[in-house]
């Protein structure tokens, strides 16, 4: 960070980036391509766009925008757009700055694909693409191990999620028959009979809940604030955190309107609002403590999603769209107090209005709007959450207490946060003076004047955004009206009360928030616990390993061979498939040669003393085994297995040469148990042969390459023109894993060797 | 190995090999070969070289790295079995040209397919030989 602080005149200003700009243009121009999309939507069309994928089993490369995609979208790419501009200074003169902003560009298209998919499939390569970026991004400052820590952390906690989500996937297409989500929206009463609902239910929660930091996932969430506070900006106010929530919106019509997504959701998020808040008040850092903010806002989306009505969904999207305004800019905000001072601490900062003029207003604006005050669009949020809560009718008291709490706790953080720092006299050691720079300013100041301009015409979201996106959840003419004064109502009255309480909670909140540390220590802590739960695990990997592969040769082998063994004679056991025929009658004499070859062999390997004997013992096994394939007709066979063969004496010689004498002892010692295990393989490996060509041939593939061998593939031999052509997609994994394998091989050896010559030792970085 | 027999002979019998490794690969699509077995044989003649003239003259032979000839085959194949793009039509289906075809023979062929095999063929030769010469250097 100390690089990035000394920005005052007189030391020399670090390189400039003059490309820094293009990734924000290429966001913009997304930005404008979906905004041309709008008047279509608003009309309640939407757009499908498909291409076939892997059609034979229903992957289509679909595309659906409709009105919660496009709120999506547009959020994705307009805030992303300002976020690349900000970051191409914030990050100006760091060593990676090109390849920070490609994770950023790939994370945004990841996400984009991830709301436009139609299919749930797609949707899920994209889903676990933005996790794989966010990783990326999240250990951005490698170096630092906090930084590496919280990004393993989110990749596993998310990744998990990811692996229940595809789970739940591929039982929502057993049930429905299809992958195509604008086709199992219509089938939700199917999908709620079947027995499988539960499961579905289940799994797809586990998914959206981890993604979006629920409790008790939610402790990924803050520690991801280790990543540059551009990405904190993107990722975990507008975009990824919010990718769970979409996954709720966009199955709410498949799955909602049973108890147990109702009661899943209403307590899950409701109890993620109030704890997350709470945490909030009690942070001392500046970023930490918006990262709570924002775990409250995604349990409040959470609960509300909980219920079908009109209300409840008319505010949660607004509270959508409200909650990315204000805290993308409030996190940028975060960033440019950082970069002055150097200082994210709450106790400390102070008096920063006169430094940074510009920022303390955009600050005041969006805190204002997260503390819900009219005419900010926040305003019309609240009173939407509240009027959404008042319908609920199950359990209405649960779900308006929670929200008065959650929303007077981000009352009192809104005023800790935008207040405190700017706005307070007590004044830290600043700089003297410091000029924000305007590719910085510009996304706060934007992103705070658009909930301004949102809440005093709040038609212009309303018709174009909220509206088709309720209607694409829950169905047309469900979408309730945004006012900014909607009479005196009930939920005015508790909006009142919000402020009251939440302007005594600031007014205490210097004692509170001690009392709530302290308080913290004692309760139960989800990050430590996940630390232990990760180190029980490595500890039984570590026994599993140290008892299966100890690293001794004979034991691998040993354990391979009894794990084999016991599979054949239990499969042989459970299927008694014992009759076989067994005659000698078509053995010729140059079968019994190359039997009588291939037991020389063995033989010798067994009993000589020398390793060059064995190697030779083993090879003319193998070279018995070529002549083999070459008596009934396969050439190609014969050739490979010969080659293979004469390699691997090449190899064992080289290897040999390390190795100790094999004749330490004169005479082979005898291992009965090895002797035994041994001829339990030879004799069931003998059975299952017996078996296999027991069995009529099925010559019906063969008979299929014979033919189109030459007709087709223009190659007489069969076996290259399979390989080449009618399975060139096995060969070409297949070479891949010979030179993975290959690679891997030649690590290990080389870890062994001594450092060559010449080899300049990397250089660690830090940032 | 200090053998002046086996390292006279050596010269002469990589040759051999590598010639008749290109004869495999290129038979292959009708008589017994292929990629696989030429990559094998390849490879067996410069482990004969490395054995006979040493890892590092047999390395200097071979004048790019076994694993860099790796990649090279690998990224090979994947452009034959992308190469179907170009002319819309399913991935790794083999893409024919004949020259001088008549009614009974299809004359000389180029294929994506012999691409393919080629890439086989480098995948296979580097791979062995970078395991065999790390092999021998570390003993």
């Amino acid at each position: 960070m100390n690089a990035l602080i000394q920005l005052s005149d007189n030391t020399p200003s670090p390189p400039v980036n003059y490309f820094g700009f293009i990734p924000s243009l290429v966001c913009l121009t997304l930005f404008i391509i979906f905004l041309q999309a709008l008047p279509t939507i608003a009309a309640g069309e939407t757009l499908r766009l498909v291409y076939p994928w892997v059609p034979s089993v229903g992957f289509n490369m679909s595309m659906m925008i409709d009105g919660l995609s496009l709120t999506f979208a547009l959020l994705i790419s307009g805030i992303g757009s300002l976020v690349m501009l900000y970051s191409s200074r914030y990050l100006q003169g760091d060593q990676h700055f090109a390849r920070f902003h490609l994770y950023l560009i790939l994370f945004m298209l990841s996400m984009l694909g991830l709301v436009l998919s139609d299919n749930l499939m797609t949707m899920f390569v994209f889903w676990e693409l933005t996790t794989l970026t966010s990783y990326l991004l999240i250990g951005y400052k490698h170096s630092y191990q906090l930084s590496r820590r919280s990004a393993l952390q989110a990749l596993l906690v998310t990744g998990c999620g990811g692996l229940a989500l595809l789970a739940g996937i591929l039982m929502i297409q057993m049930v429905t028959g299809t992958f195509e989500l604008s086709e199992i929206r219509g089938q939700g009463e199917v999908i709620k009979n079947s027995e499988l609902y539960l499961p579905i239910l289940i799994l797809v929660l586990f998914g959206a809940f981890t993604k979006s930091g629920q409790f008790p996932f939610h402790f990924w969430l803050p520690n991801a604030m280790a990543a540059p506070t551009p990405v904190s900006a993107y990722l975990h106010s507008a975009t990824m955190v919010k990718a769970g929530i979409y996954l709720l919106a966009r199955l709410h019509p498949s799955l909602s309107g049973t108890d147990a997504w109702f009661w899943s959701l209403t307590v899950t998020g409701a109890v993620t609002a109030v704890f997350a808040s709470v945490l909030a008040l009690q942070q001392l850092d500046f970023k930490q403590s918006l990262a709570y903010t924002t775990l409250m806002a995604l349990g409040t989306l959470t609960l509300l999603l909980g219920s079908d009505t009109g209300y409840a969904i008319t505010a949660a999207m607004t509270f959508l769209i409200v909650h990315s305004l204000y805290k993308a800019a409030l996190f940028l905000i975060v960033g440019i107090v950082d970069h002055a001072t150097g200082v994210r601490d709450l106790k400390v900062l102070g008096g920063l209005r006169t430094l940074m003029p510009f920022t303390a207003g955009a600050a005041a604006i969006a805190a204002l709007s997260m503390a819900g005050f009219p005419p900010f669009l926040g305003f019309i949020g609240k009173e939407l959450k509240y009027a959404g809560a008042l319908a609920i009718e199950d359990q209405r008291l649960l779900v308006v207490g929670a929200i008065l709490l959650a929303n007077a706790l981000m009352f009192a953080v809104a005023c800790i946060l935008a207040f405190k720092p700017f706005w307070s006299q007590k004044a830290p050691p600043l700089p003297e003076s410091y000029q924000e720079p305007w590719q910085m300013l510009l996304g706060p100041i934007v992103l705070a004047l658009l909930g301004v301009v949102f809440g005093v015409f709040p038609h212009l979201i309303s018709v174009s955004l909220v509206h088709p996106a309720v209607a694409a959840i829950i169905g047309q003419d469900q979408a309730k009206k945004l006012v900014l004064w909607a009479g005196i109502n009930m939920p005015l009255m508790l909006s009142v009360a919000t402020f009251i309480l939440g302007f005594l909670m600031y007014k205490v909140h210097i004692p509170l928030r001690d009392g709530l540390i302290g308080l913290a220590t004692r309760l139960p802590n989800f990050d430590r616990g996940w630390d232990k739960l990760l180190d029980y695990f490595s500890r039984f990997c570590t026994a599993l390993t140290q008892t299966i592969q100890n690293g001794r040769l004979k034991q691998y082998v040993f354990v391979t061979l009894l794990t084999l063994t016991t599979a054949l004679l239990s499969t042989f056991m459970v299927s008694e498939a014992w009759a076989f025929n067994f005659s000698l009658e078509d053995m010729q004499i140059k079968h019994w040669v190359v039997v009588s070859i291939i037991v020389a062999g063995c033989f010798l390997t067994l009993v000589t003393a020398s390793r060059v004997a064995a190697i030779a013992g083993l090879g003319s096994v193998g070279i018995g085994v070529a002549l083999i394939f070459i008596s009934y007709g396969a050439p190609d066979v014969a050739i490979t297995q010969l080659l293979v063969e004469t390699l691997v004496v090449v190899l064992f010689g080289a290897a040999a040469l390390k190795l100790p004498h094999l004749n330490a002892v004169k005479a082979p010692v005898f291992r009965p148990f090895d002797a035994l295990l041994s001829i339990s393989v030879g004799l069931c490996f003998t059975v299952l042969m017996l078996l296999v060509t027991g069995e009529p041939l099925d010559r019906r593939i063969t008979e299929f390459f014979e033919a189109a061998s030459w007709t087709e593939a223009y190659g007489r031999n069969i076996v290259n023109v399979i390989l080449v052509d009618f399975r060139s997609i096995d060969t070409f994994g297949e070479i891949a894993v010979v030179f993975a394998a290959a690679l891997g091989a030649m690590a290990a050896l080389k870890m062994g060797m001594p450092e060559k010559e010449g080899l300049p030792e990397k250089k660690r970085s830090e940032p | 190995m200090n053998s002046i027999i086996l390292t006279a002979s050596t010269r002469l019998l990589v040759v051999m090999l590598l010639v008749f490794s290109v004869f495999m690969l290129l038979r292959g699509h009708n008589e017994p070969g292929g990629g696989f077995i030429g990559g094998l044989i390849a490879a067996t003649g410069f482990v004969i070289y490395a054995i006979g003239c040493g890892t590092s003259a047999a390395r200097h032979a071979l004048r790019v790295s076994p694993e860099n000839l790796s990649v090279f085959g690998l990224g090979l194949a994947l452009i034959a079995g992308l190469l179907p793009f170009v002319f819309d039509e399913a991935l790794f289906k083999g893409q024919w040209v004949f020259f001088g075809a008549t009614a009974e023979d299809k004359g000389i062929s180029i294929s994506s397919v012999l691409l393919f095999d080629i890439g086989v063929y480098l995948v296979v030769m580097g791979a062995i030989l970078s395991l065999v010469f790390t092999l021998e250097e570390s003993v």
